[in-house]
């Protein structure tokens, strides 16, 4: 990937996916083989949130600079376009595909070729969409680009073209450093992502959202089904207060067989 | 294509978590459905000695890729180890645990080598001669069954899922050194500092998860919780609620936008138990819940259940742990 050096400018792209609330209650679909979208509210993904403004942040430290959404979805993922545009972005564009049917490879190589073309500095992404939970896509995206990619970062810092991340692990957090160009995904702890003011939810609807087909693609993930999970068995109240501590201790010791 | 499965095996400073002997039992079941061999993988410094402990694991054999470099955790350093092993072995399946090195590294390696990727299963099997997996969606509020279509197919298996059967001391391999090539510059990214927060599992890990909510009423009172987690051999974890009003950092999450648990036993106190919290921790073993509503949606995933004043049940619960112990 050809590095753009750039002073004083910070130009940031942000993979986005239009995932359903978290608080929606997931019903199985008739073919069971994925979700039932009646009456689903969608979101930008909430750690997509996070690097969006991670990306706004950079840019008004650099001073100037772009900030660009791309998402691959649905048409309707126009909506959460908008909202990012809302929130500060300066431009979005929208790859098509309304099959859905894509592993984290091709969804990768699809989102790559898009950013590829906008020469960012940072590319950034959520941990992982809260849908599929995978979180393999950001680094098929930075494969295909050529750049490294730093995952789950609490802290950013920018300077002189490189970048110092902390990334969290189990019981703490590495440091890393890397140059720019690069790839970094976001976990909670970054930053409070910002709402968008209502002058900017107007202006928003002015800003350049490009829209183009996804290109095709194979998919070698194949869902063979999706199910609820089994129900748990029907638990027992022990009882009242603080009296019914020691039959607690008790069934844990016993019945459970864990103390 | 071969049958032999390869399991990437993590340690830090010489020494392996549990997860890691899950990942090669598990790697271990899938390679005798295929016929292979459990080939165990461990990159790092100073290895040899600790690797050979993976043989009782189910380990056929036990490749240690030693270089300098390696001896932290890096994307580029172990992506290009595991890449040139993949590559020499031609393997059926790779197979890692699905901790903070496991996901990062299974992302690069899929890309690298082009592979379909089944990440955080909770279970996997052989059909028709493709690994398909189990793994949960939606934070666990649905279960999606995979099917990965081609070689190598790389998986990994979510911690306290897959169990580590007791060591098979009979088993004995010899840990062979593979060559390692990392050029100069190789790393673009990569560690210069690590810090310790805590000497205790991480929530992901834990067997025993003790969790406080917004019924705590202010960060001041965490060490109820924090009594009963010790007493009972177990880590602290918390709701979206109390992360979000400061109480607790992020890292003590549980649920759909924090971390996913497994552990043996889950003990919710003064959670109400919102959907996006029941999703991050409705696998567990055994779930208690202690809570003053009698109502809380907490309740209907408890095992077993308080109602109750978590200030006065919590401390009692701890008392009555420590004279079992």
């Amino acid at each position: 990937m050809p590095v753009a050096i750039r002073f004083g400018s910070m130009r940031a792209v942000v993979c986005l996916k239009r995932v359903p609330k978290t608080d929606t209650r997931i019903r199985i679909r008739s073919d069971g083989r994925g979700i039932d979208t009646e009456g689903v509210q969608y979101a930008i993904g909430p750690y997509d949130e996070i690097a969006i403004e991670e990306a706004l942040r950079q840019k008004e430290k650099a001073g100037a600079g772009e900030v660009v959404v791309v998402c691959l979805g649905p048409g309707d993922a126009r909506t959460q376009l908008r909202d990012a545009l809302a929130m500060g972005a300066d431009r979005a564009v929208l790859l098509v595909d309304e099959s859905g049917d894509r592993d984290a490879l091709s969804t990768g190589a699809a989102l790559a070729e898009a950013v590829r073309a906008l020469e960012p500095d940072l590319v950034l992404f959520g941990k992982q969409a809260v849908d599929d939970d995978g979180g393999l896509v950001p680094a098929a995206v930075c494969e295909s680009l050529g750049i490294p990619c730093i995952g789950v970062v609490t802290k950013l810092e920018l300077k002189d073209r490189q970048a110092t991340a902390h990334r969290q692990i189990e019981g703490g957090h590495e440091v890393w450093q890397a140059p720019l160009p690069l790839g970094i995904t976001c976990q909670k702890g970054l930053n409070e992502p910002r709402y968008a003011s209502l002058p900017n939810i107007m202006k928003a609807k002015k800003k350049p959202l490009e829209e183009k087909p996804a290109p095709q693609a194979e998919c070698r993930v194949e869902t063979l089904s999706l199910s609820l999970p089994p129900p748990r068995p029907k638990g027992k109240i022990v009882g009242k207060g603080a009296a019914a501590a020691s039959d607690l201790a008790r069934l844990l010791h016993e019945e459970a067989k864990i103390l | 294509m071969g049958a032999d499965v390869l399991v990437f095996a993590e340690q830090r400073d010489g020494a392996f978590k549990r997860s890691a002997f899950e990942a090669v039992a598990a790697g271990a079941v899938l390679a005798r459905r295929l016929g292979g061999s459990t080939i165990a993988l461990v990159a790092g410094k100073g290895i040899c000695g600790p690797s050979a402990a993976l043989a009782g694991y189910g380990a056929d054999r036990i490749l240690a890729a030693e270089h300098p470099l390696l001896e932290r955790y890096s994307t580029d350093g172990y992506v290009a180890v595991l890449a040139a092993q993949a590559k020499a072995l031609s393997p059926a399946v790779i197979v890692m645990a699905a901790t903070a090195m496991g996901k990062d590294l299974c992302a690069a390696l899929a890309a690298r080598l082009k592979a379909p990727c089944a990440p955080d299963c909770t279970a996997l099997e052989i059909e028709g001669g493709s690994v398909v997996a189990t793994r949960p969606v939606y934070a666990g509020k649905a279960v999606a069954r995979v099917k990965l279509v081609g070689a190598p197919a790389i998986a990994t298996t979510r911690p306290n899922v897959f169990t580590a059967p007791a060591p098979d001391a009979s088993r004995a391999v010899k840990v062979e050194t593979v060559p390692v090539e990392i050029p100069k510059g190789a790393l673009r990214a990569s560690v210069t500092e690590i810090h310790r927060t805590s000497a205790k599992p991480d929530l992901t890990e834990a067997a025993i998860v003790v969790s406080g909510g917004r019924g705590q009423k202010g960060p001041e009172n965490f060490p109820v919780i924090e009594k009963l987690a010790a007493a009972l051999g177990g880590v602290v974890g918390a709701s979206r609620a109390v992360v979000d009003a400061g109480w607790r950092p992020h890292s003590d999450q549980v649920g759909q936008t924090g971390k996913v648990v497994s552990p043996q036993l889950y003990v919710a106190c003064g959670i109400s138990g919102a959907i996006q919290h029941l999703a991050g921790m409705g696998t567990s073993r055994v779930i208690v819940a202690i809570n003053s509503d009698e109502n809380a949606p907490i309740f209907q995933v408890a095992t077993y259940g308080i109602v109750g004043d978590l200030f006065e049940v919590v401390p009692r619960l701890a008392e009555e742990v420590r004279k079992l112990a």
